[in-house]
Formats: C-alpha cells, structure tokens, sequence
C-alpha cells in the first residue's frame, strides 16, 4: 500500500507543476509562490509524504483541478456504479465459468463443450472494447432492446445510488457487465475444467467409485470442492482486475463510475483524481485478498489445522 | 465350489498404433476365507487383473473377453451390476493411503456417504457401525478421530481408514492393490496382520497384489504369478516358493535377496543376461586404483541437524532434528549400511555426507580433511569429485533434455575441462560397458531406457569422476526385484574390482544384508546400534534393531 502512495504521490508532484493547472494565465508569480506555500508544496519531500499518506488515510485526496471540487466527493458519488457493475460481472463470471468448466471438465469430448471451448477462445482473445462495441451494435442498434449508455434511472438511497430498484436500471447493466465478465468467464471455464479432469484422475476419486459411491456425488462432491480451491485464488486475484478492465468498459458504454471519471481525469490530467484511483485500487486487490486468505481458511480442512500434526 | 471365478480373462488396451493385451486368457479362482497372492514385476497385469474385477480399468483398456463369476453371478454381464456390487460386496484398497482418500472431507463423512450407498441405515446408524468399524480396524479413540481429516493421521493409521473404508458394507471380496507398498516395515507388518485377522473373522475371500516375495511369503495361501499379462503359475505359495516350476518363477524366487544368509552374488536366471559370472570392468584401466587401508576415509563426529520451518521463531513447535548427535566412520574399500524407517534422517545425513545440506553442528572428516569447514570453493570441488551420489529415482535424477554422452560427459569436463573429444568419448564408452549398457546408448535420452537401465547411467554419471566414495541413497527401491539384483551385482563387481568405498542407504533390510560389511540402525535422527552386517542379523543388541529384524518379512519363512 505504502509503495502505490508513494508512486501516486510521485505523480502528484513530479507530473508537471501542479500550480500551472490550477491557476489561470494572468496570475502572478507573487500569487503563485502564495499559492504554493499555503498548499505546502515547499515544504520537503518526506514532509509531503508524510502528509498524503495522512490525508490519503482519511480519505483526503485534494481538490480536483478540472472539477473544483473535492476528490472524495467525487469517488463515493461514482463508487456505486463501479461496485454495482463490478459486483455483477464478478458473479455472472464465477457463476456461469464455474458451471461451464465443471460441464466441460465432465463432458469432455462432446459436441456442445467444443462449442464452449471455442467461445470461450474468442473471449480471450477479443479485446473488452470490441466486444463491448459489437454489443453495442448488435443488441441496442439492430435489436434495440437495451440501452447502449449510461446507468438508466438511478434510486437515490442517501448513501449509496443504485440501479437495482428500475427497470431502466437493470436493463442499462446488462451489457456492460456482460462484456466486463466474458474474460474472466473464459478463464475461470478453462481453469475449473483443468481442475475437473485433474482430480477425476486422482486415487481418492477412483477408491470412491470402487467403494461404489454414486457417480453424481464423485462429481458434484467430491471432485468439485476440490477443484474449486484455486478457482478461489484466482477469482480474487480476477475481481481487482475486473475493477481495472472497467475502465475500458465504462469508457465503452458511458458508464458514470470510477474508471469513466479516471479517463476523463487523464484527458485533463487530473492528478488529484488519478492518485486518488490509484490507491482506491490499490486498496481493493489489499482488502481482496485478505478476504481470499480468509476464504481459505473455511475451505481448505488442510490449512484450517495446520500445526495440529498427524498422531496415533 | 470357488467363491470368486474368473474364467479365461483378457483385458486389452487400445492404443492409437497397437493394442495391447494387459492381461491375456487369466484363470484364477479365490475361495471364501482364503489370501490368495498375486505378484508379478511392474507392467505384468497384476493391478490390471484386480481393477478388471470390478471394472475400473483406466482408459482406454477393457475387457475383450472372458466372466467373473462371484458366487453365482456373472458380474461382468451388465455394467449395472457391477456398479452395485462395489464397495457392496467387493471391496479394494489402494497403495498410496496419502492419495487415497478425499483431502478435504471428514473421515466420518465419506465412511457414512459409502455405508449410506449401499444400507438401509439411518445418519446416526451408519455413524455408530463406522465408529466400531474405526475400532475394529484399530484406530484409537475412534469417536474423536470420526471428525478429522485425512491429513491428520499418520500413513499407516491411514491405510487403517482406507481398509475400514473398503470394508464397511461387508463385502465378500476384497482385492488388495500393494497395500503395504508405501509404508514402513513395522506399520506393514501391522497391516498385514489385520488383513490376516479380518479374513479370518469375516471369511473374506482376498486377492492381495504385491512385488513383494516376502510379503506374499507370509501372508498368503495360494500364489499366483504373473509375468506380461500371462499367469504362468498358480498353487500353494509354500510349493511355488520352495519348488517353482517355470523359469521365471524361479528368477523370481533367486532374485529376493535372502535374509537369513549372506550370498556373494545374486544367482540371476534369465536367458539374455550373459551368466553369472562378475563383468569385466573397461574403465579400470583409467581407474586410479586406490590400495585399500583400514585407514577410516569418512569419520563423522557428534553430526546434527534441525530443521525449522518457521523462519521468524526458532525453537516454536516446528523444530525437528532431523539427525541428533551422530558419529560413526567409514572404512576405505568397505561398505557401510545405513537403515532405518522414513523419517529417520538417513538422506539426511547422506546430504550432508555430499555437502549438499550444511550440518547445524558436528563435523565429517573425508580423508582426515574436515569437508564442513572448507570456505574456499576450489577446495570443495576437490572433495565433490571424490565422492559421488546415486539417488532412489531414477526418472527423476537424468534430465530428459539431454543425451546420456553429455549427462556423463558433464561431470568429467567440469572437472577435467582440458580433455579432448576423443578422449572423453572413449572415456564415456568405456563408462557405458563398465555398467553394461551397449555404446549407441550415448546418443539416446534418458526416456528411451528402462528404470534399471537409468539406474545404470546414473551410477555410470557418478563413476566419471572417479570418486573414492560412492553415496547411494536407496537405489534399487524404486526398481523390480530382478532388476534390483542385477544392479546390486553391479555394484558389488565395481566396488571389488575399484576398490570403491560405498555407503548404502536402504531401509530393505535383506537388500542391506546382501550388500553391506558393516551397518548403522537409525530411529528418529539417532543412532541406535553399529555393528557387523552378521553380528547385527545373529546377534542384535538393541531393541529396535530387534524389532526391525523381527517384523522384515521373510520370504524364508515359508521353509518352517
């Protein structure tokens, strides 16, 4: 964490003159030495540092150049549409990758796990943006049956704005969540199927079907919830990049969240707001992880009594 | 009337060019109440045999002709059947108990989900007729241990889960698949006794597969043998042991090293190999032959080593002394023995012998030099080219990327980079035929040769330097029983003919006794007793080694 402040921080500083931005044209240099010093930008680097990573703790980032207003402010006005499309794309992904891999892991040579297999090539090597477009183009312009923009009406709930609760609503994250989670819905196929015919060659497998254990129970049982172990893993590792291929995503289909209002603060540079994302990010893969960890714990009986050593 | 028939059995397998025929035309018939053993060398079709009974044959193999007959029924007349008669009234055990079970369910929960397949019994039911299961197999405090997992019981306690496993619907029919392989000599001897017992108690008909001749010597009934998919003997195990018609019964016979005598050489029936006689050794010529004194070459001093897995706390509960406080010495031109159960810190000392692990304390003398103290690291290569390691597998210590020649070749160039082309390669022919393997080997890869025949490179690779000291760390578990013999005689003739020093590390107690003059018993990093190879088989002092000595299996027990 402290390195991402620090090269967020970096940004902020050796990025241009930050005063040059914020000032207009007929400011004196007078006015801008004043300027520099009520922001503290003579003081010296650890200084500074020291200051960020403070502000930065409490959720200060600054104040936006190109919007005047404060960064904070702008990250939980955006924050909602970022979790809520993120959180769909992550379950549509884990979902249905998970039920296509154990499909394709069981049913190996049929036609129809072909027929997978090669979409789901497609999804790895397409790029998010041309998906989102062909989206765009197939379902709102010949189709017209979903927006191809924007979050639809929106229910204020004080805290928190969400989509959920109109039909426009939901209706305007359909494609865009889709498209977020078709790469991720690739990999986690491809990875439960490796998984899948992995364990249905181990010996524990085969002494449960010569003890005549049912066939769906060694599949759906036994096979399974080991296989889904590193699924695990590399989920977690998936949703924080799910929260970066938003960017493109959002940028695509005009989504108002995070990532959008990242691109437009790259267009302005925006620093306050890009150091602000950085760490936001950052944040999420930390806090991602230390969930993942903990995951494993309930999961796996092997780490949940570690040091308790075999006896008798 | 045979419990268990199985009439005219084939078993092929299809393969993309060819097929192969696993087993071919198997007779073999299995009463009630009765082991039946049966052993073979690897890929003869034993296991094909025991998986075709209930019908788990891996791809792509099957059964292209022939019945099973249990009891009345033919088993194998629909796949159905057979799918209902496991576990119910077949049960198997597998080798490896580590792998065998489900890593992340209770023992409880897959003993009830298998009693629940096959009986009518309610949760609480099944609970209660799997926790007297637990204890009848011999696990202790079996209402506690219900709830664990697998990974918290030891191996042998866990091969005791697998057989409750495969027993809790009472079946009439259990095949045994090595089930003893994986483990020590003491949990094997224990094992072994249970299946015993439970025949007995239970009338249970068993098929036990195994390599092992001991094993089959004390535990079966009836033998039989197998040899690439063929049955080329059956009857009483006592008759086939002691007076085994076919000639490959009786290599296999000679083959197991004995244990209540010491023989100079394995007697060796098999047609391609040349005869008996010691091989003539090429590379002696090049051998700076050493005179043998009884000077000590390798003298190790109060050696110990701990291992800690936890890197921030030393002395947390993780600490493990792996070798504690360890001495003993190695006469040039003998070799020594080290034995002992897994875990009891022979490779250990093996590597550090090699100076591949440094010792925590203690000190090893190679020729009166103190090797754990040498910084400078020309000094260090002196020594590594004096002594050379074999290890215990040979698939996985010859990198496959490489040809033999340059697999052996790189050990001489390194420490002779002067040599010349032609030189070294007659250097590795002459290499080659010192371990019997012909010369257009040198131009072949490791995968293209057989594990006795790796093994052979591997000892070729090791011999290059030409080292005073040869550390060989299991090297023949890993390989069948004829072959062991003939790299143990392999070994024997290079050690006489180059006055080699060897130490052998082994916890094949009658391999041991064939090979070594003098021998060290270890048990948890200690040393427990040195002795004469005879002295320590007539004569053992200690409790241990007793112990040891008493539960080896002994093919010769057939004779009393």
């Amino acid at each position: 964490m402290l390195v991402v402040a620090f090269v967020s921080f970096s940004l902020f500083n050796f990025v241009g003159d930050p005063i040059n931005n914020m000032v207009g044209e007929e400011t004196s240099d007078e006015e801008r030495a004043e300027l520099r010093e009520t922001l503290g930008l003579m003081d010296p680097i650890h200084v500074q540092f020291t200051r960020f990573v403070i502000n930065a703790s409490q959720g200060e980032f600054g104040i936006s150049y190109q919007l005047r207003r404060p960064v904070s402010d702008l990250i939980v006005e955006r924050l909602p549409a970022t979790i809520e499309l993120v959180v769909i794309s992550a379950l549509i992904a884990l979902v249905s990758g998970t039920l296509l891999g154990v499909y394709t892991g069981i049913n190996r040579k049929g036609f129809l796990s072909d027929i997978i297999l090669a979409v789901s090539l497609l999804g790895v090597s397409l790029p998010t943006f041309v998906i989102g477009i062909l989206f765009i183009y197939l379902f709102a312009v010949i189709l017209g049956v979903l927006p191809s923009f924007g979050r639809g009406e929106v229910v204020d709930l004080g805290f928190w704005t969400t989509g959920f609760l109109t039909i426009s609503g939901l209706k305007a994250i359909i494609l865009p969540s889709v498209t977020l989670s078709l790469f991720q819905m690739t990999y986690i196929i491809r990875l439960v199927r490796a998984e899948m015919m992995e364990i249905l060659q181990t010996d524990y497998i085969k002494f449960a079907r010569a003890r005549g254990i049912d066939e769906k129970s060694i599949k759906y049982k036994h096979a399974l919830k080991n296989g889904l172990i590193p699924v695990i893993t590399i989920a977690g590792i998936n949703i924080g990049t799910l929260i970066a291929f938003s960017i493109i995503t959002e940028t695509v289909f005009q989504w108002p969240g995070m990532g959008f209002l990242f691109i437009q603060a790259v267009q302005f540079v925006d620093i306050p707001i890009m150091s602000a994302y950085l760490v936001f990010i950052a944040f999420v893969f930390v806090m991602i992880n230390f969930i993942v960890d903990i995951l494993y714990y309930f999961i796996d009986p092997r780490i949940r009594v570690k040091g308790d050593v075999a006896s008798g | 009337m045979s419990f268990l028939k199985i009439n005219n059995l084939s078993v092929d397998y299809q393969m993309r060019k060819e097929t192969v025929n696993a087993a071919k035309n198997i007779n073999i018939e299995v009463n009630k109440g009765e082991i039946l053993g049966l052993v073979g060398e690897s890929g003869s079709g034993k296991s094909t045999v025991g998986n075709a009974i209930i019908n788990l044959i891996d791809e792509p193999g099957k059964v292209s002709s022939g019945s099973i007959v249990l009891g009345d029924l033919n088993i194998h007349e629909n796949s159905e059947r057979i799918v209902n008669y496991r576990g119910n009234k077949i049960g198997l055990i597998f080798q490896d108990p580590q792998t065998s079970l489900n890593p992340i369910l209770t023992i409880g929960e897959q003993l009830i989900e298998t009693i629940q397949t096959h009986l009518q019994l309610s949760k609480e039911e099944a609970k209660n007729k799997s926790i007297n299961l637990l204890k009848e197999v011999g696990i202790k405090d079996a209402d506690k241990r219900f709830d664990n997992y697998p990974h918290q019981f030891s191996g042998g306690m866990r091969q005791r889960v697998v057989i409750s496993l495969a027993l809790c619907c009472e079946p009439e029919l259990l095949i045994a698949d090595e089930p003893t392989t994986a483990l020590d000599v003491s949990i094997q001897s224990q094992i072994l006794q249970l299946i015993k017992k439970l025949t007995k108690e239970r009338n249970l008909a068993v098929i036990l597969i195994t390599h092992d001749m001991g094993v089959i010597a004390e535990t079966t009934d009836r033998v039989a043998v197998m040899k690439s998919g063929d049955l080329v003997e059956i009857g009483i195990t006592k008759e086939i042991l002691t007076n085994p018609q076919n000639n490959y019964t009786k290599s296999l016979v000679s083959s197991v090293p004995p244990t209540n005598k010491k023989i100079s050489r394995f007697v060796i029936i098999d047609n391609k190999n040349k005869g008996n006689k010691p091989n003539n050794i090429k590379i002696l010529n090049r051998w700076q032959k050493r005179k043998i004194t009884s000077q000590n070459l390798v003298q190790v001093e109060n050696l110990s080593k701990s291992f800690d897995d936890n890197f921030f706390t030393e002395n947390s509960k993780n600490f493990v002394m792996a070798v504690n406080n360890i001495s003993f010495e190695i006469k040039e031109g003998e070799t020594f023995g080290l034995v002992g159960e897994s875990g009891s810190g022979k490779s250990t000392i093996a590597k550090m012998i090699v100076n591949l692990f440094k010792p925590s304390s203690g000190d090893i003398f190679f020729d009166k030099v103190n090797i754990t103290k040498i910084q400078k690291k020309s000094e260090l290569m002196k020594f590594r080219k004096q002594i050379q390691m074999i290890f215990q597998d040979p698939y996985s210590s010859l990198n496959g990327r490489l040809r033999v020649k340059d697999i052996i070749a790189e050990p001489i160039k390194l420490h002779n980079p002067s040599i010349s082309n032609s030189e070294l390669n007659s250097y590795i022919f002459d290499l080659l035929e010192s371990v019997e393997l012909i010369q257009n080997s040198a131009d072949r890869y490791p995968h293209e040769f057989s594990g006795g025949q790796r093994q052979r490179i591997s000892i070729a690779r090791a011999l290059a330097t030409q080292p005073r000291l040869l550390v060989c760390d299991e090297p023949t578990s890993a390989l069948d029983v004829s072959i062991q013999a003939q790299i143990l005689n392999l070994l024997k003739d290079l050690q006489e003919q180059l006055n080699l020093t060897i130490l052998f590390i082994s916890h094949d107690l009658p391999v041991v006794r064939q090979m070594c003059d003098r021998i060290g018993v270890l048990k948890d990093g200690k040393l427990c007793e040195v002795s004469n190879t005879e002295n320590l088989f007539l004569g053992p002092q200690n409790e241990y080694t007793k112990e040891l000595l008493r539960l080896m299996p002994k093919i010769e027990s057939i004779y009393n």
